[in-house]
């Protein structure tokens, strides 16, 4: 049970004032209405992935993730999420260092072209890429010239990911950073720290939590990204083919069950993410004072 | 050197230097390259690709049901934001943690199975179909994909907007005589209101761009259940090099837009709950 305090009027405990609680009645209409709205749009669909999945059974399900194809697309997705993601953790922590620690002109307009991309539709972000670097696009000519292929292949899938999910470990590290303020920093390099293990023993050990927060959710989105990437990929089956590209080949295939097979798995990791997720606020709200 | 005032922390150059450099290499160089393939396409053709009828249909489907879907998720947002906030009931944590699940879940995989319980046979599609309503490859199916989408964006932003609700002044409220409806009407409702809208235009922003959940449920009809980001690609794979970049201006143009409009109001939204 929470402590009364922190529950207080709002569980309609007999003392609180009747007032400001509704009647049991309209009380669970009101919960009912909003569980069977998540159902309809959250629950229901998450179920039936798992169901569709194994309706063949175990032994389908296991051939269906183990087939040469879904090795590969599994592999190529790790491999793009692997470069990707650190690349963006090293960009996030940059960018946050930059826009706390710092005063400078123009901050805000910085701040919001780190968000930018998370505004722009995904296609629109793969297209960019292919105006850049496609036979038709800016520097097609000469990258054809010197036999470069950066569309439909790992370069431009790889390019993709990271703009799509350049924003998130800046995003969740700015404001934490920002609360936390530079005082501890400042103490450390006024007895003798250089910028490295100022960085490494005063400020990571203090946001490491919102770190791996936002590592956690780019990954998620490296790992599942797909408008961007599929008009960057070119689909080429086991060589192009992301984990949620195959899911697509598969579902216009008819093959419905392999589909939501190898969909079981990235369904798998969303769900890792929000346990992940939970169990950060929960540690960062129980060690906040 | 001069930005720096009065900071003994180092490592300015360093994370600037490569933020910027990042930034330009990823992000702006790109959307740069668009606009320089924009200028070079003649305006003719951009008018006659952005005012054919079927790229008009596909941008009165994206923006009108990604409208539909936000007022959808306003409503019904602000019911589970509500019931997660002032009630206790089992399962309580769970649903919380769930809520973000479009935020974690690939769209595609949303795609698939929003498509396989909304069509004819499927679990919720065949109970619509009884009542004369096919959801699947309509209109329709295209709503209830962004409503998906948008769903976690009003449930959080009203989320704790009520939670930091100071309940003192519904108790004097009351103690004068409101009843509970007119409490919610008129002091938790405006008191809400800043983040409803902007949760709101979070649900809509995200939804307008939308490809993947929506592309299996919609049946990419033309004229009818083809939306804006598709038709990109439909002209991408035609080599309509030209067609698919007027069309993504139009989209970026909104993009920026929302953008703005996002700005403003998370700053009405903090203006208002200082006061």
């Amino acid at each position: 049970m929470e402590p009364a305090e922190h529950v207080g009027v709002k569980a309609g405990r007999p003392s609180a004032p009747r007032a400001l609680s509704e009647h049991p009645a309209v009380r669970w209409t009101l919960i009912g209405a909003a569980l069977a709205f998540l159902s309809l749009f959250l629950f229901v669909p998450l179920a039936a992935v798992f169901v569709n999945a194994f309706q063949k059974g175990a032994a389908a399900y296991v051939q269906s993730i183990s087939e040469p194809d879904a090795r590969a697309a599994i592999r190529l997705t790790l491999l793009i999420a692997g470069i990707a993601v650190p690349l963006n953790m090293v960009f996030g922590l940059a960018a946050a260092w930059a826009i706390t620690k710092f005063e400078f002109a123009g901050k805000n307009v910085l701040i919001t072209l780190i968000d930018l991309p998370f505004s722009v539709s995904p296609v629109v972000s793969g297209l960019i890429y292919v105006l850049l670097f496609g036979l038709q696009g800016l520097l097609g000519p000469w990258l054809k010239e010197h036999d470069v292929k950066i569309i439909f292949a790992l370069p431009g899938m790889l390019l993709a990911t990271i703009f799509v999910t350049c924003p998130f470990v800046a995003r969740e590290l700015i404001p934490l950073m920002q609360a936390q303020g530079s005082e501890e920093e400042e103490a450390a390099v006024t007895l003798g720290a250089n910028g490295w293990q100022t960085f490494r023993r005063v400020s990571l050990p203090k946001i490491r939590w919102g770190l791996l927060y936002g590592v956690v959710l780019c990954n998620a989105r490296a790992m599942g990204e797909f408008g961007a990437v599929s008009v960057v990929s070119g689909h080429i089956r086991g060589l192009t083919t992301t984990i949620p590209l195959y899911v697509e080949i598969l579902y216009n295939e008819y093959q419905f069950a392999a589909s939501f097979a190898v969909a079981s798995l990235l369904t798998f990791l969303a769900v890792a993410t929000l346990v992940v997720k939970s169990l950060i606020e929960w540690r960062t709200e129980s060690s906040a004072p | 050197m001069a930005l720096r005032r009065h900071r003994p922390v180092p490592g300015f150059s360093l994370t600037m230097g490569f933020t910027l450099t990042y930034l330009s290499l990823i992000v702006l160089l790109p959307l740069a390259g668009m606009v320089v393939k924009t200028a070079g396409l003649s305006w003719g053709e951009f008018a006659r690709t952005i005012t054919d009828p079927r790229v008009i249909a596909s941008y009165r489907l994206s923006f009108g049901a990604s409208f539909v879907g936000a007022l959808v998720n306003a409503v019904f947002g602000l019911l589970v934001a509500w019931v997660l906030v002032r009630y206790r009931f089992p399962g309580r944590k769970l649903v919380d943690v769930l809520v973000d699940l479009p935020f974690a879940l690939p769209t595609a995989v949303a795609g698939i199975s929003l498509t396989t319980i909304y069509s004819e046979n499927g679990w919720i599609g065949r109970w619509l179909q009884l009542a004369g309503i096919r959801a699947a490859f309509t209109p329709l199916g295209v709503v209830i994909a962004l409503t998906f989408v948008g769903l976690p964006f009003v449930v959080r932003t009203v989320q704790p907007v009520l939670e930091d609700l100071d309940l003192e002044v519904e108790e004097a409220a009351s103690s004068l005589g409101a009843g509970r409806w007119q409490v919610f009407r008129r002091i938790l409702l405006p008191a809400v209101l800043p983040s409803l809208v902007t949760g709101s235009t979070l649900a809509f922003a995200r939804a307008v761009g939308e490809y993947g959940s929506v592309v299996f449920i919609s049946g990419n009809m033309p004229m009818r259940t083809e939306i804006a980001p598709l038709l990109i690609i439909t002209k991408l794979e035609q080599y309509d090099y030209a067609g698919a970049t007027a069309i993504a201006v139009v989209m970026l143009a909104a993009s920026f837009v929302l953008l703005l409009a996002i700005n403003g109001l998370q700053q009405w939204s903090r203006r208002s709950t200082w006061a």
